[in-house]
């Protein structure tokens, strides 16, 4: 039983970062049909860039803030120099350039940092929490925490903002939303920022437990898909449910089949869910006119 | 007997019945055309006797055999072919090889014969090229054999459709709406190619809005409103079918029309 | 006879579906003249290795129109096919790589049935998934394939002739790929190649024609399989050693980069990518460490403005037909 939760507590606290990476996938996807590689490297931005402000001398609330800002910008300019000048491509093309975007990144990342494993201090300290018998960092609980009110605001935002609005305008229906008088780049751009933004803060708060480095942001990205396909692409309730199973279902598999192949269960989940159940949980099934 | 029929075919949209019991039947070698306002089912109707779809209720029977859960390409093998009202050019191939594939049925070698390109392949490239050839001397665009698709007029990529679908040697050609967006010029030439496809044994069944050219092509008229059959007959006796009339032209439309005529 | 008829007489020749492959061949053969040290014959060795894998990928994606973007997983079952065999199975190197080939096909076969009936970014992710997939076996099981360290490939004799030496590889595999750029190019001038092509611009015109759609995927996703096998395979013999990274996911990508940046549905373009992309690090040895920003700048660039890839554009320039 103990073991039980042990890989209970595990499963959400990861599955948490895998449903906000999810959540900004399906908050791009929704207003652009853009399948965004890139999401992963926003989640090692925030980490990495915390940590070298942080050995440079900076406050790391600050740095941490500081962070957020750098992932947001490169989100944008993701968006203006690479997505917007493709405009026309089908989907395969910018699947393909969001990759593109991301080998980049890490490329970057690779020279502006370095290639080790970095770390940050958990924001509660380190002493482990017992319940029913298994152990859980504070920091998870910031974690689970934090993923729970960044979906809410999220959430109120779309809700109940004029802007939000827009968002949900555009997602729909992208030409109609231009023809209403909504500058959908706008809206789409902020779409980026905002994941990237979302991302960022993820990998704050993660980094105290999983380390981070100069190409975590792949495998995240890779799996943060596997949540979206689970859940059923364009849903936002599938992008947090797939995110959180997708922990859970690693977090098990790790600790009762094998440790090695953690993380090829994300890929088997897509290579499953495409087969038996293309929509996902959540997703809408497309109907094909000829 | 028959070389294409239908029997009570149906579909249904979510609420929306786009098909409700459809039957006729198509004698060898006529022109059958199936018209009706805009929404009728014609091009739904289309899909389901091509294959593309499969009905809810009702089959279709291609010289006898039931053909209702074929997927396309074995009607192709069976004999049917058909082409497009929103045109399903091959743009990246030219105007001649678009013509081959449509030979394809007809090709023998398979890939290990082809990645070595033995010398059946060869010879069978060149029959393909001389029948697709021909095929596009039957529509008249023998000269743009060699252009890409893709930099055609769009009447000519009508009649390539045809060409294309000709080449497959079928026995029965499905035309959806062929003279959809041509001038008065294209579709005259359109009624000479579908009087020769005719005489050469091939049967036509029409989709097709253009009623000048219906009327003046067609043996048989099948017409269809809300998804169901209205009327069904030779030429003279479905334009004089007061339902008809109705079905087009509305109820006061109609009446008008039938002031206006004596 | 006045001589410019004569030379008209060559003009049907000119048109040949293996016209390419001469001016191809003409450099390869004196190529070597310019080469002062055995590290160039290795490094267009190099090219001509990833020229078939990218030849394969280019029957998949520029002429049947699909997208596999875990094709490096084909490569990494030739590459350990070829080091495995000899060590741990006594099995002769070259039997080996047959047997890595057959394998590739085998695996294809059975995975392409339903992946390929997937489109657009549901194959891409898809076949992302499966090549990420047998990466992560090969890093794991370390008993068979030396886990994330690699492991040692040993020598291959072409019938007691041993093949070492930048130079003899060189030749070797100049042959072996004008062999698969032939195959290719027989490929496209055939049924089967015009139903690829078909294929990719209107599937369901070509079903209506009588092609059997899922069929000609499968085949060619096979096909494509066996060409990346036979890749890797050369790739591990000619290194001596090889670790998880062949067939990793940014081994994937730029197979995809070396495709659409040559041109899709161009073999020729192939060559031209593989060139590209094998010497740019090799020239950028000093900014060794800007390798995979220049990877993705250079995946970014092709697909947002040169979509139409190098060869395809430059033969609109000059007039030409594509080849």
């Amino acid at each position: 039983m103990a073991e039980f939760l042990q890989f209970l507590f595990s499963g959400l606290t990861v599955g948490a970062i895998y449903a906000l990476v999810a959540i900004g996938f399906t908050l791009i996807y929704n207003a652009s049909d853009v399948v965004n590689f890139a999401q992963g490297e926003f989640v090692m931005l925030g980490g990495m860039t915390t940590v070298f402000l942080g050995y440079a001398g900076v406050p790391l609330p600050f740095a941490a803030v500081a962070a957020v800002a750098v992932a947001t910008a490169v989100g944008l300019a993701l968006y203006r120099f690479a997505i917007e000048t493709a405009r026309e491509a089908n989907a395969v093309t910018l699947i393909i350039i969001t990759i593109g975007a991301s080998i980049f990144l890490r490329g970057a990342a690779e020279i502006v940092f370095d290639k080790r494993f970095h770390s940050l201090p958990q924001l509660f300290g380190s002493d482990p929490i017992r319940i029913g018998g298994a152990t859980i960092l504070p920091q998870s609980v910031v974690v689970l925490a934090g993923a729970l009110i960044i979906m809410v605001s999220l959430w109120a935002f779309i809700d109940r903002t004029l802007f939000g609005r827009a968002v949900i305008a555009t997602s729909a229906n992208r030409v109609a939303a231009r023809l209403v008088g909504i500058d959908t780049r706008i809206i789409v751009g902020a779409c980026f920022a905002l994941s990237a933004a979302i991302g960022a803060i993820a990998g704050v708060l993660i980094t105290p437990i999983t380390l981070t480095s100069y190409n975590a942001g792949t495998l995240l990205a890779l799996k943060g898909f596997a949540a979206v396909m689970l859940g059923g692409i364009g849903s936002a309730v599938g992008a947090v449910v797939g995110g959180i199973l997708l922990g859970l279902f690693e977090a098990f598999a790790a600790g009762y089949v094998s440790a090695s192949y953690k993380d090829a269960v994300a890929f088997l989940v897509i290579l499953v869910v495409l087969f038996a159940m293309p929509q996902g949980l959540f997703g809408k099934a497309t109907i094909e006119r000829v | 007997m028959s070389v294409l029929s239908a029997e009570g075919l149906s579909i249904a949209f979510g609420g929306v019945r786009a098909v409700d019991g459809v039957s006729f039947e198509v004698a060898p070698g006529i022109v059958f055309s199936i018209i009706g306002p805009n929404g009728a089912g014609k091009t739904t109707l289309f899909n389901l006797i091509s294959g593309l779809r499969p009905p809810d209720d009702g089959c279709v029977r291609l010289r006898g055999e039931d053909v209702t859960a074929l997927a396309p390409d074995q009607l192709a093998r069976r004999g049917l072919s058909r082409t497009f009202q929103n045109l399903q050019i091959f743009t990246h191939l030219t105007a001649i090889e678009n013509v081959m594939v449509g030979r394809h049925r007809h090709e023998k070698t398979g890939i290990l014969a082809d990645l070595l390109h033995l010398p059946a392949v060869g010879r069978q490239n060149r029959h393909t090229r001389e029948r697709a050839a021909a095929a596009l001397a039957r529509v008249g665009l023998e000269d743009m054999a060699d252009r890409p698709a893709g930099a055609l007029a769009y009447g000519d990529l009508k009649r390539l459709e045809i060409a294309r679908a000709l080449a497959s040697e079928p026995t029965v050609l499905l035309l959806d709406e062929p003279a959809a967006g041509c001038n008065p010029v294209e579709t005259k030439e359109l009624e000479d190619i579908i009087r020769g496809i005719v005489q050469e044994g091939i049967t036509v069944v029409l989709v097709e809005h253009d009623m000048r050219l219906v009327m003046n092509v067609s043996d048989r008229i099948h017409v269809l409103a809300n998804g169901r059959t209205l009327a069904e007959g030779v030429v003279a006796e479905v334009r004089a079918n007061a339902a008809v009339i109705e079905a087009y032209l509305g109820v006061r439309g109609a009446r008008e029309a039938a002031g206006a005529v004596d | 006879m006045s001589v410019l008829a004569r030379l008209g007489r060559f003009r049907p020749l000119l048109r040949h579906r293996l016209i390419s492959l001469v001016p191809i061949s003409a450099v390869i053969l004196v190529l070597p003249l310019l080469f002062s040290s055995a590290y160039y014959y290795r490094v267009a060795a190099l090219v001509f290795i990833f020229a078939i894998a990218a030849i394969g990928l280019n029957l998949l994606m520029g002429f049947a129109g699909q997208v596999s973007l875990g094709h490096a997983g084909f490569m990494g079952i030739g590459a350990y096919a070829v080091a495995i065999g000899p060590i741990h199975l006594g099995i002769p190197p070259l039997l080996s790589f047959v047997l890595g080939a057959i394998l590739s096909a085998l695996i294809a076969f059975v995975v392409g049935r339903p992946i390929l009936r997937l489109k657009g970014h549901y194959l891409a992710v898809a076949t992302l998934g499966f090549g990420v997939l047998l990466a992560i076996v090969f890093t794991n099981e370390a008993n068979w394939t030396g886990g994330p360290d690699g492991m040692t490939v040993r020598q291959a004799a072409l019938l007691n002739w041993p093949l070492r030496g930048a130079e003899t590889w060189y030749w070797t595999l100049a042959l072996s790929f004008l062999i698969g750029a032939a195959l290719a190019l027989n490929l496209v001038d055939s049924p089967t190649g015009r139903a690829l092509r078909a294929i990719h611009n209107s599937e369901i015109a070509a079903r209506v024609l009588g092609v059997d759609v899922a069929q000609k995927k499968l085949m060619i996703f096979v096909v494509s399989a066996v060409y990346a096998s036979v890749a890797g395979s050369f790739f591990a013999l000619l290194n001596g050693y090889i670790t998880p990274d062949v067939s990793g996911f940014l081994r994937s990508i730029e197979l995809v980069a070396m495709v659409v940046l040559g041109g899709m549905g161009s073999v020729t373009g192939s060559l031209v990518g593989a060139t590209v992309l094998v010497i740019l690090p090799q020239a950028l040895t000093s900014f060794h460490d800007y390798e995979h920003m220049a990877l993705g700048l250079i995946v970014m660039s092709v697909m947002i403005f040169l979509r139409g890839g190098i060869v395809p554009s430059l033969a609109g320039v000059f007039g030409g037909r594509r080849s």
